[in-house]
């Protein structure tokens, strides 16, 4: 077994308002940020886990964002992984 | 140019049309439909915009009273006068397939649109209730439902700073595939303010004001009618997600629009979007729109005319202007940091001609998308009635039971005092919110049954329960708004149950003297698991005149006296019921009352629970009664004269007296209030936390 | 007396705020984010109560950057009186008027109830001890104390109806049951005063605090 650090970062579909973000993109505007075209806000999430295999740990972190972290109905995930430290 | 395109009934069909009805278009048009053409026939002829199975039923409601100042169907709202200049316009929606998609936004946007129904008359809303279902909270996903649902309610009113003063909610198999979302807003306005959304005026412009147009809802409104569980789950893109900031700004420049004179008429984008509301401001006006689809800000890219005419975006308002206001109005929205598009204008012709930077796409009468629109008289035939399920009968498992216990976990997620005008929640049957002034208050509840199959006892008891609770404070009740929540009408059954339910509430209504205002029709709840029950859910407006002589539940005073009024035991009787209420309002106006409970779901035994429960005091019960019958027309009060309530003109049963720190019912239970409270006040949170709260997404 | 009270877009409460200051004899003002009269024209300023900006990204985050803030900012560098009720709370401590964070409850989810607060300070000629109930309705009142500055005052806790600071009377996780703070002239607090003025509904307490604002409005 490997420990694993993910990064998952979930934000609204595209097709899906974000009206928070539209609320601080509106924000950096007023703050003098003209430059800032879209602004998407959304969820991060650091997760470390065992797995006994890279492969392995994906799948399980596909299951979690599919069931948990992520509405799939309104959101989208990806994440990146690492391997955090191995155990003999 | 228009251009037209060979059409079929299969394209027909894809809209939501069927064959008859497209032969009716073919033959009005007297040509074929473009397919944009045939799109806003599909919306405005749809179930959930024209309601065509429910239209001549809903007839036969009483709809006329002296102090109705905006009938139902008039307008987005109806309005009552309550006196001084004042006026409150009321309504009641439902989202309920919105909701099983997507909980928290199907919430969120409910209680989104019927604000804004409330604040195109000018009205300043100042209540929400609501009214949920769902299946048994046993199974995950109805847990998953009621968080979510309660959660979008929650963040959405309360960024309104719109306090949710009331509600009900229940739990029943029957709605396991098909959770009900109603949502109800009240809304205070001058009388002299009123706002009507009638487009009049050749010339004058049509405004689109807050969020740019997407993708959102759409199609919408034919979904509104889709079977769930089957395919429904997967239209994900129709999900509409809601801003509370945006329609809070929305509102304020709204209001100070009116206030100045600036608008000649306000219609809010609902289903359907643009099409429904700038056909229906033309229709009653009797006049015509012409509307240019590129001049409206959109927030995709490459969307057709068909798509921004039907977008379902959230947060937009349609706004008839003057074009010497024009500038004015735009001052006035860019200080509320709002969006304006002039789309269009009023025309003399009355059709609706859809433009695409300045060519023809669409033109239609609005009478064909309107007065034309069909409507069915379904064929119907009775159902067997089941008993409903009967709740357990061990007193400290009723209290606990999750249709009984305390529902304080969603109302403590609710602000109830934002406005600082509530003067009673759930410490009395009926929600009470002052009027300006600080000496009257309006009365407010919703009520329906969940365990009811008699589709006309569904409908007259919706209503009866409703006044009661009103009456319960010492309101009077003046006027209702009614949500219809039924199954198909196209099987027999589902049509003999609307036929049934509406003439359920229309008799209960005319029995007690309540008009009805406004509503709402929601058809086609099924989902593979059948049809719900019929729900009929009724919204009541009542009047205090004086909210220091308001009436709560918690018994007051040590050894006064539990009386029950009314007839202990018996079958519906609208006349004994108005008779009832009538007599405990008068008994509350001279002070003969100390508190008041009405008597519903358990019985007498859990009424007096409650108002032990809310006092903290006991209660040393004698009377030799079913404690758990739920007949009708019955309200325990309390009073320091039984003699006085003896002489009033309908039975008045001593049950026992207030005492102690004990309920004792002989024969039936001798609990502590520690006891009751064990059992009553966490009674959800024990059923959410069995598991985990979150329940699970997916079924 | 002049009462300035900030408007943000999204604010809510500014009307019943208005009117409590009015009960309390001085003379409200609503001045929105925007506006450019100086507040030299107020003898104090009350954030109150509301969704500013929908409270995107944090509560107060964007409005602590609104025109008008600087000159709030100058006010309380004057020594003047600065009241911020619930979200005005939560803009102080976004601006640094008040040290800390104010953070989501710790039940996840929106509170709103009667609460029972003891008065801890002699702040504004509150005096300590003194009982009030008044309603508290948000989602982000958890107070979490800066370590790396000076502790301000604790004006308010939470307490149970016998003025026992306790877990169970505590709505939203607050460090140490903290309901208010003060940094001398500004006092921050998340309970809504405003809502408490009259016994219809519920608690007159709320005038209360107005009452300290103005003692302190006359004495600045």
């Amino acid at each position: 077994m490997s420990g694993f650090l993910a990064r998952v970062y979930v934000s609204p579909r595209p097709s899906v308002r974000d009206p928070e973000g539209s609320t601080i993109l509106d924000g950096l505007h007023q703050l003098g940020f003209g430059t800032v075209e879209i602004v998407r806000a959304g969820k991060y999430f650091e997760i470390l886990l065992e797995a006994g295999s890279g492969q392995i740990a994906e799948e399980q972190l596909d299951l979690m964002c599919r069931k948990l972290l992520a509405n799939p109905v309104v959101e989208q995930y990806r994440f990146d992984l690492q391997v955090e430290s191995s155990v003999e | 140019m228009i251009e037209v395109r060979a059409q079929s009934s299969e394209l027909a069909a894809e809209y939501g049309l069927k064959p008859a009805e497209y032969d009716r278009i073919l033959d009005m048009l007297g040509r074929e439909p473009n397919d944009l053409e045939l799109a806003l026939f599909g919306a405005m002829w749809s179930e959930h915009c024209c309601y065509k199975s429910s239209r001549r039923l809903l007839g036969q409601l009483p709809k006329e009273a002296p102090q109705v100042l905006v009938k139902a169907g008039e307008e987005n709202a109806g309005v009552v006068d309550v006196g001084d200049g004042w006026a409150i316009a009321m309504k009641i929606e439902s989202h309920n397939h919105p909701s099983a998609v997507e909980p928290y936004q199907g919430a969120a946007t409910g209680v989104g649109g019927i604000v804004r129904d409330i604040f195109t008359m000018g009205a300043r809303p100042i209540a929400l209730l609501n009214s949920l279902r769902f299946g048994h909270p046993d199974e995950p996903r109805s847990r998953y439902l009621l968080a979510r649902v309660v959660a979008g309610i929650g963040d959405y009113g309360n960024c309104l700073g719109i306090p949710t003063v009331g509600g009900e909610l229940f739990f029943d198999d029957s709605y396991r595939g098909n959770p009900l979302v109603n949502a109800m807003c009240v809304g205070l306005l001058r009388q002299d303010k009123l706002t009507r959304s009638a487009a009049s005026g050749t010339g004058n412009l049509l405004l689109l004001i807050g969020n740019s147009t997407g993708r959102d809802g759409l199609h919408g409104a034919t979904f509104a009618s889709a079977n769930l569980e089957g395919e429904g789950l997967d239209k994900r893109p129709s999900v509409q997600v809601g801003s509370p900031f945006l329609e809070k700004l929305l509102i304020e420049a709204c209001l100070e629009l009116l206030d100045r004179h600036l608008l000649l008429g306000l219609q809010d984008l609902g289903a359907a979007g643009l099409t429904s509301s700038s056909v229906e401001a033309a229709n009653r006006a009797s006049s015509g729109v012409e509307l240019d689809v590129a001049k409206v800000s959109r927030s995709e890219a490459d969307m057709t005319p068909l798509e921004v005419m039907l977008s379902e975006s959230q947060e937009r308002m349609l706004a008839v202007v003057a074009p010497a206001s024009v500038d004015l109005v735009r001052a006035v929205l860019d200080r509320w940091g709002l969006r304006s598009d002039v789309i269009g204008r009023v025309i003399e012709e009355p059709l609706v001609r859809v433009l695409d930077g300045g060519r023809a796409c669409a033109e239609v009468p609005i009478a064909a998308l309107t007065e034309a629109a069909p409507s069915y008289d379904w064929p119907a035939a009775p159902a067997i009635v089941r008993d409903g399920k009967a709740l357990p009968r061990d007193p400290l498992t009723l209290l606990a039971d999750p249709n009984i216990c305390s529902r304080r976990w969603v109302s403590r997620q609710y602000d109830q005092t934002i406005q600082a005008a509530t003067a009673a929640t759930d410490d009395a049957d009926a929600a009470l919110v002052l009027l300006p002034g600080g000496k009257r208050a309006i009365a407010l509840c919703t009520d329906g049954n969940f365990r009811q199959d008699d589709p006309y006892l569904a409908g007259a008891l919706a209503v009866a329960e409703a006044a009661r609770n009103v009456s319960c404070t010492g309101a009077t009740p003046i006027a209702l708004t009614n949500c219809l929540n039924f199954g198909s009408p196209e099987r027999p059954e589902g049509a003999w149950q609307l036929h049934e339910a509406i003439r359920g509430v229309a008799d209960a209504a005319r029995a007690l003297g309540v008009p009805v205002i406004s509503g709402n029709v929601s058809l086609y709840n099924e989902s593979d698991g059948g049809p719900i029950r019929p729900t009929p859910i009724v919204g009541m407006l009542g009047l205090l005149d004086d909210v220091a002589k308001r009436c709560t539940i918690a018994f007051k005073h040590e050894a006064d006296t539990i009386v029950l009024l009314g007839p202990p035991s018996g079958r519906l009787d609208l006349a004994m019921e108005a008779r009832v209420q009538g007599v405990l309002r008068e008994a509350i106006h001279r002070g003969l009352i100390a508190s008041a409970h009405d008597c519903s779901d358990g019985g007498l035994f859990v009424a007096i629970a409650e108002c032990c429960l809310q006092a903290s005091r006991g209660a040393a019960i004698t009377a030799a009664l079913d404690y758990f019958d739920e007949s009708p027309s019955r309200v325990v009060v309390s009073t320091s004269n039984p003699e006085a309530l003896r002489s009033l003109g309908v039975a008045a049963t001593p049950l026992g007296i207030v005492a102690g720190q004990t309920l004792s019912i002989a024969s039936i239970c001798d609990l502590s209030l520690d006891q009751m409270h064990a059992a009553y006040d966490s009674g959800l949170e024990r059923t959410l936390i069995r598991n985990s709260e979150l329940g699970a997404r997916n079924p | 007396m002049k009462v300035g009270i900030i408007v943000f877009p999204g604010t809510n409460c500014e009307r019943d705020t208005a009117r409590a200051i009015e009960a309390v004899g001085s003379q409200p003002r609503l001045l929105w984010h925007t506006a450019t009269e100086p507040l030299s024209g107020c003898d104090a300023v009350v954030l109150p109560g509301g969704f500013a900006h929908g409270d995107a990204l944090r509560a107060g985050a964007i409005a602590r950057f609104s025109p008008i803030m600087p000159r709030v900012m100058e006010f309380a560098d004057s020594g003047r009186p600065v009241m911020g009720i619930c979200n005005g709370f939560q803009v102080l401590v976004e601006c640094g008027l008040l040290p800390g964070a104010l953070l989501r409850n710790d039940s996840l989810q929106f509170r709103a109830e009667w609460v029972h607060c003891r008065v801890e300070a002699p702040v504004w000629g509150l005096q300590p001890g003194a009982m009030l109930r008044l309603p508290v309705a948000h989602g982000m009142g958890n107070y979490f104390p800066d370590a790396s500055v000076p502790k301000p005052d604790v004006v308010l806790r939470y307490c149970d109806a016998h003025g026992r600071v306790t877990p169970q009377s505590n709505p939203n996780g607050s460090f140490d049951n903290i309901a208010g703070i003060s940094n001398g002239n500004v006092l921050g607090l998340m309970p809504h005063p405003e809502r408490a003025i009259s016994d219809v509904l519920g608690s007159v307490d709320g005038s209360y605090v107005f009452q300290a604002l103005v003692r302190e409005l006359v004495a600045a």
